[in-house]
């Protein structure tokens, strides 16, 4: 059983995780008027790197939503950071 | 050339004491030139050389494979084989993949040990009937054998199965699919090598291609460690790594990459002749000629290159199988393993042409590559070959994303993959 960070609760089971997406995939500027391959990249095109990524993801029972950074060959986690906090600096 | 295969030669060589086997294919370093170059030598990039030699007359062709054939995903599934799909588009190419496995021995002249014992998909309630009426409904229309079994039909084709109507995943009936089954993974893999091999294809182990040779926006050839190697035209079927080997030319896939997991049992005597899924828990199970159960479930659900499964998804895919078999549950676990499978959002696969002109795309088949080993190398092969569409390759073009043309098999067939 592989242990995840979850900023708010601490380290908890993998089971309580739910992978969203690859990390810093911001949504095409200027919404409707974007080009359709623009949305066509956001909506279903990935990165796909190996090795170290950042991916955001949610942990279940309390809802919190963060980036972490991974290493998704060793699984070894480098860090988690609360996507809540740091809009709020 | 490699000596045929029969049973007259394998009894001579029984007498001769098995002293006059040749190698089955030559172990060739790579030319410096070639029509056609196949990055990745599982099924379906042997398959696609196979093909190109065979049925196209393009011989100057070489397989680049970084590990050893199909010791990819070729050799990690469970070895089944299958057409029951839900939409035209993925019955044509499915059903291809089907009929080449069913005349493949003879063309290769080599025993895949195919075996069409049947599939039967196991539903739990009558909502669960429902959409398997809907799923064979689409079948026979789209002229695949499909047959709606009540719970004593699937009672005669899986008689060890948890009947008791108070289990956990009470049986109500199923899918029948006759023409699926089994075949020997390996085989595959190697039936295609041998049969290339002797149409003039340089199958080349150990060697990784790290990038690619780009004149004027064109793919011209791929970069190795043994060296700089020239093609008119470039197909790409390494799985999981194609995005990787996409990114080194500036393009992304729709592909998220997963690991799946499988596992062999202890071997017994026969008790199941016949490949079982059950809806509920996404197990899947079949015997293997040696005795084992093989056996395997959905994915991990943590995007993961690494070639092994985790425990909590491992521990669901066992207690999946006992819920239906409780009778397997004193058998000793003797293997388990993954592959890394990659996944596309509508769990279809992606062939065409990339993005990058003499660049070909075989992949994204994500957890059901191995039953379409055949269609996808003979597809590819026709991508190469004349740089342009087959008809039954055409809707998987990676274009269906801008249309909004998804073939979304996930929620069509209600087969997780």
């Amino acid at each position: 059983m592989q242990l995840f960070p979850c900023p708010y609760c601490g380290t908890r089971d993998e089971t309580e995780f739910r992978f969203l997406g690859e990390a810093d995939t911001p949504r095409p500027a200027g919404g409707a008027a974007a080009a359709i391959a623009a949305w066509t990249r956001y909506l279903y095109f990935h990165r796909n790197r190996k090795g170290r990524v950042a991916e955001i993801w949610s942990h279940a029972p309390c809802g919190e939503t963060f980036r972490m950074e991974r290493n998704n060959v060793t699984h070894v986690v480098y860090a988690s950071a609360s996507l809540r906090k740091e809009r709020a600096q | 050339m490699p000596k045929r295969y029969s049973a007259l030669s394998l009894a001579v060589e029984g007498l001769r004491g098995h002293t006059g086997w040749a190698p089955a294919w030559r172990r060739p370093r790579p030319q410096p030139a070639y029509d056609a170059v196949i990055i990745g030598g599982g099924g379906h990039g042997l398959a696609a050389a196979y093909y190109l030699a065979k049925l196209h007359g393009i011989r100057r062709v070489a397989v680049l494979e970084r590990g050893w054939l199909g010791g990819g995903n070729t050799g990690r599934n469970t070895t089944v084989v299958r057409s029951n799909y839900f939409y035209p588009e993925s019955v044509a190419l499915y059903d291809l993949a089907l009929r080449l496995y069913e005349g493949l021995s003879r063309d290769l002249n080599y025993n895949i040990m195919l075996s069409q014992r049947g599939i039967i998909n196991v539903a739990h309630s009558d909502a669960e009937m429902e959409i398997c009426a809907r799923l064979a409904n689409a079948m026979q229309i789209n002229g695949v054998d499909a047959e709606l079994f009540g719970p004593e039909q699937v009672r005669r084709v899986a008689p060890a199965l948890n009947f008791d109507p108070q289990a956990r995943y009470p049986v109500f009936g199923g899918v029948w699919h006759a023409r699926g089954g089994t075949a020997r993974h390996d085989g595959v893999a190697w039936g295609y090598a041998r049969a290339a091999d002797a149409l003039g294809v340089d199958v080349i182990q150990n060697c990784a291609v790290e990038d690619f040779l780009i004149e004027g926006g064109v793919c011209k050839g791929v970069v190795t460690a043994e060296g700089t190697i020239r093609a008119e035209r470039v197909g790409l079927a390494a799985a999981s790594h194609s995005a990787t080997l996409a990114a080194k030319v500036g393009f992304e896939l729709p592909t998220r990459v997963y690991t799946l997991q499988a596992m062999v049992s202890e071997p017994v005597k026969p008790v199941l002749d016949t490949v079982v899924l059950t809806l509920g828990t996404g197990t899947y199970v079949s015997q293997s000629d040696k005795g084992e159960f093989v056996f395997g479930g959905g994915l991990d659900r943590i995007t993961s290159f690494a070639q092994r499964g985790n425990p909590p998804v491992h521990e669901f895919i066992v207690a999946g199988l006992l819920d239906a078999f409780p009778g397997f549950g004193q058998l000793k676990l003797m293997r388990q393993w993954a592959g890394i499978v990659d996944v596309v959002p509508d769990s279809s696969p992606l062939i065409g042409p990339s993005p990058v002109p003499g660049l070909f795309l075989n992949c994204g088949w994500g957890t059901g590559g191995f039953k379409a080993i055949p269609a996808g190398g003979w597809l590819l092969a026709h991508l190469l070959a004349k740089g342009e569409h087959h008809p039954i390759s055409r809707p998987f073009d990676l274009d269906r994303f801008a249309r909004g043309a998804l073939i979304d098999e996930a929620a069509g067939s209600g087969i997780a993959h």
